[in-house]
């Protein structure tokens, strides 16, 4: 009760003080808000925009409305303009869904191979846990040109030795499986270090206990282990499957930029914007590729309830 | 219930075995690299030999005699340099101002702007690409390293905001009342009294940031002509006819853009841990 007769003095000054730190804020906040509103916002804007139109990469200005025709349009001859009656669309996007699903898969079952064994304790483990990041050092690029050197049919040390001279990169259905193999090396360090960081925030006495308990490793790992990495294992998955989603490095430079539009989405949305130079059309591809992500995002955080704070 | 004196003979199989795939997964680890400095070190002639022989080919430093003789390399080391540090100078610098503002005050719209934020590192960057091609013609920034600091920003900012902010949660509240009591403003605040103890944060996201911005590729290959950065450059490395993949030159440039993120990497390993899993975990 005493409380409540000196109350009325002291809210006024807080909230004072508490609306000039809330105009503070909204400086420091200003300089990062317009450059992503300048650099995501607009450009996110215009790709929508021009999605509807046709027009040409070089001279924006003049461009045609076309509604929804550059996604679907057949002409009067039956000539079908639209890129979702293209299957060379539908090529990339079954392409990128099988690479994203087999390579985020195998890098998740290796991350977390890799991630116990460097969590035991053995001689050489610090050893073991600097290579682990040798991988995710490499530029992609670059790791993407030593496996094409290694799948090279003439030269290299798969394509020549163990495929026996088999040009694998050369045939987009066997490349494919080339490329999961590049991307589960390069990127299942990732996997493992943020494994490695969920595992050691574990509590060790429960481990023991369960030791007492006389449970065997292999049922520690599934009931104890697994369900109490979740948090960590799902934000990997989600950040993994995105990557993997909008891949587009590893295609242009192993394959080229044509054979890159017929097995990523990311391909096939720059090769009609950039190299054909159709705004509206690229745009529009681009849409859909925005679109497919957005979906797969909002299924993974509703799923599996992912909380980012 | 201890193996070793129980059973010896299980204890040491299942010891072996471990160590057996402890040297399987350092291999599978280590040697698409390896392979990759051994070429770098190999003459040109050399690549048709059998494994065996090609290990124990001579050593030559002649591939990268020639890739720091390429004036397309130079330039390319050059203008990643350029627009690497760039990006990270400018998005530490408002990341840091963002971080601060979303980490230490209280505000309407605040849950809001971080979503918006970590909406914008989920976003395929294919999604801008035709809307930033022809801002950066407008600003006149077309194959000008200025053109791809801006762009960078598009998965700088993101990541360095959603990082920062977890750091500067976890600082003491009593540093900047001190400050506030003592009558400074936000930005001298900012200034003085937190980024000293912010330090090792901003070093760890500017690391990482750099590595992001040194490794991109599909900006970099789209908006410059002449003027590319060395993954561009090394994604392009052409031998005499088009058909000849100079595969010596081409492992001793990829030698030379890696070496100095390995050893980065190895100095800050902690911090990039820290790092990585801050701004995977938060964002």
């Amino acid at each position: 009760m005493t409380v409540q007769t000196t109350a009325p003095a002291r809210p006024t000054r807080t909230r004072g003080i508490e609306a000039a730190r809330a105009r503070q804020a909204i400086w420091l906040l200003l300089p990062t808000l317009i450059a992503i509103a300048l650099v995501a916002g607009y450009p996110l804007y215009r790709t929508f925009y021009f999605s509807l139109f046709e027009a040409n990469l070089t001279s924006p200005e003049q461009r045609t409305f076309l509604g929804l025709g550059n996604f679907w349009f057949t002409t009067e001859d039956g000539i079908a303009l639209g890129f979702l009656q293209d299957p060379k669309w539908w090529g990339a996007v079954k392409n990128t869904l099988l690479f994203t699903v087999v390579s985020v898969f195998l890098e998740t079952v290796f991350g977390m191979i890799i991630a116990l064994v460097v969590n035991s304790a053995f001689k050489g483990r610090a050893l073991l846990r600097t290579a682990m990041l040798v991988p995710w050092a490499i530029p992609t690029v670059v790791s993407a040109q030593m496996w094409a050197y290694l799948y090279n049919d003439s030269f290299g040390l798969i394509g020549r030795g163990i495929l026996g001279g088999q040009a694998v990169l050369a045939n987009t259905d066997t490349a494919i499986w080339a490329l999961v193999a590049v991307d589960v090396w390069k990127t299942t360090s990732f996997m493992a270090l943020l494994i490695l960081a969920g595992l050691q925030s574990l509590p060790g006495d429960m481990y023991e206990a369960a030791d007492m308990d006389g449970a065997s490793k292999w049922t520690q790992f599934w009931k104890l282990t697994l369900p109490l990495l979740r948090p960590a294992l799902l934000v990997a998955l989600v950040f993994r499957s995105l990557d993997a989603l909008r891949v587009f490095d590893v295609m242009s430079v192993m394959l080229g930029n044509v054979n890159a539009a017929a097995t990523s989405m990311t391909g096939y949305a720059r090769q009609a914007l950039i190299d054909n130079q159709l705004l509206g059309l690229g745009s529009a591809v681009s849409v859909a590729v925005f679109l497919i992500i957005m979906v797969i995002v909002v299924m993974y955080v509703t799923a599996f309830r992912v909380k980012f704070d | 219930m201890n193996l070793k004196t129980t059973n010896p003979a299980l204890y040491y199989l299942q010891r072996l075995a471990f160590y057996l795939l402890v040297l399987v997964i350092a291999l599978y680890l280590l040697a698409p690299f390896f392979w990759a400095v051994l070429t770098s070190l190999r003459s040109a002639g050399d690549l048709f030999l059998t494994p065996a022989e090609f290990i124990a080919a001579p050593t030559t430093f002649n591939n990268y005699v020639q890739v720091f003789g390429n004036p397309n390399f130079q330039r390319g080391l050059l203008y990643s340099l350029i627009v690497a540090v760039g990006s990270v100078l400018v998005s530490l610098l408002l990341g840091s101002f963002a971080a601060y503002a979303l980490g230490r005050f209280r505000f309407k719209g605040k849950a809001i702007v971080l979503y918006v934020i970590l909406a914008v590192s989920v976003f395929p960057q294919i999604a801008v690409l035709g809307g930033l091609y022809t801002l950066i013609g407008n600003l006149g920034l077309y194959n000008n390293p200025l053109g791809l600091i801006l762009s960078y920003l598009i998965f700088t900012i993101p990541f360095t905001v959603w990082v920062l902010t977890s750091f500067v949660r976890d600082i003491p509240a009593e540093l900047e009342e001190a400050a506030l009591v003592d009558g400074a403003s936000p930005l001298q605040t900012l200034f003085l009294v937190l980024f000293p103890v912010m330090m090792p944060a901003l070093v760890t996201t500017g690391l990482l940031a750099f590595i992001n911005a040194w490794n991109e590729y599909l900006f970099a290959l789209t908006f410059t002509s002449t003027n590319r950065t060395t993954p561009v450059v090394i994604a392009n490395y052409s031998g005499a006819t088009q058909f000849d993949q100079p595969w010596g030159p081409i492992m001793a440039a990829s030698i030379v853009v890696t070496v100095p993120l390995i050893i980065l990497v190895l100095v800050f390993q902690r911090n990039i841990v820290s790092g990585l899993t801050a701004g995977a975990v938060k964002g």
